[in-house]
């Protein structure tokens, strides 16, 4: 068995755990935190499939910046809320498995009619990363994709302004409300 | 380099995973981590294909991706705590003004 191979079979099963060890967990903190750990195993991936850019931002904007404000917002929305997996709706568990079968043999008709479970590992990426792989993609992206890449700056400009204006303190706004609600014989 | 149908079954299994997290979960802050976990399990198909076709557009898609995943958890933080200061919850079964 070749050395990706191996890594692969080492990490797939702990991204899928943690993945699903986020999901029963009730506390929101060691969810973040397995998230974390999904997410470094995530980037081992991308190391694998000749991705090593990739890696880097992974590690970087997904297990570095997202986290620390997911973390940061549990924290500040207070840590001690437990949250409950008991379903409400009558007999959605017995569909959800249903369905969920249905969708893994979907899955499986699907990647055999597609690529085929024979298909051999791809060869000859090397070629496409020569002279690195920040190289190589910097190349595709500022020549083919210019224009998107422009339209992602703005898009964050707009992000990040749109966050600021909906987190400030409205101290005006939230009086007025107050005001009217009081106006209209609601308690403020 | 991992075979190809590989990558596809995991993906799925992290999407799935993704999908059952945004459907059960109460606590707004979760929906967002497990919505991550969706773009994340779209990002690893991506590569995988880049790979498999021998061309990069697959990794510059993750990379777009992962920007507007960053964008997006930005907005989405911000709307949980506009939340959690007009109604004092971010339990996503309590917000039901639009429902009807």
């Amino acid at each position: 068995m070749p050395l990706d191979n191996v890594v692969f079979w080492v990490f797939a099963p702990i991204a899928v755990a943690s993945a699903i060890a986020m999901l029963v967990q009730r506390n929101a903190v060691h969810a973040a935190l397995l998230l974390i750990v999904n997410f470094f195993c995530i980037a081992v991936f991308y190391l694998l499939l000749g991705a090593p850019f990739l890696f880097a931002v992974q590690v970087i904007v997904y297990a570095g910046a997202i986290m620390v404000l997911f973390l940061f917002v549990i924290m500040l929305l207070g840590v001690d809320r437990g949250d409950t997996l008991r379903e409400r709706l009558v007999g959605q568990r017995p569909a959800a498995i249903g369905l969920g079968l249905a969708l893994a043999l979907e899955v499986f008709f699907a990647v055999r009619a597609g690529v085929g479970f024979a298909a051999k590992a791809p060869v000859g990426f090397e070629k496409v990363n020569a002279g690195g792989n920040a190289q190589a993609l910097a190349r595709v992206l500022f020549r083919d994709y210019f224009f998107p890449f422009e339209a992602t700056s703005v898009l964050l400009i707009v992000a990040a302004i749109a966050a600021m204006v909906l987190a400030q303190r409205k101290a005006r706004a939230i009086t007025q409300a107050g005001a009217e609600a009081a106006g209209r014989g609601e308690v403020a | 380099m991992i075979r190809l149908p590989l990558v596809l079954v995991f993906s799925a299994l992290l999407f799935s995973a993704g999908v059952y997290g945004v459907l059960a979960r109460r606590n707004a802050v979760l929906v967002l981590m497990s919505i991550e976990l969706m773009l994340n399990a779209v990002n690893v198909n991506l590569v995988g294909f880049s790979a498999a076709l021998r061309s990069l557009t697959g990794q510059i898609f993750a990379l777009f991706v992962i920007a507007v995943a960053a964008a997006e958890v930005g907005i989405g933080l911000a709307i949980v705590i506009l939340l959690f200061r007009n109604r004092e919850t971010i339990n996503v079964d309590e917000v039901n003004l639009l429902k009807w």
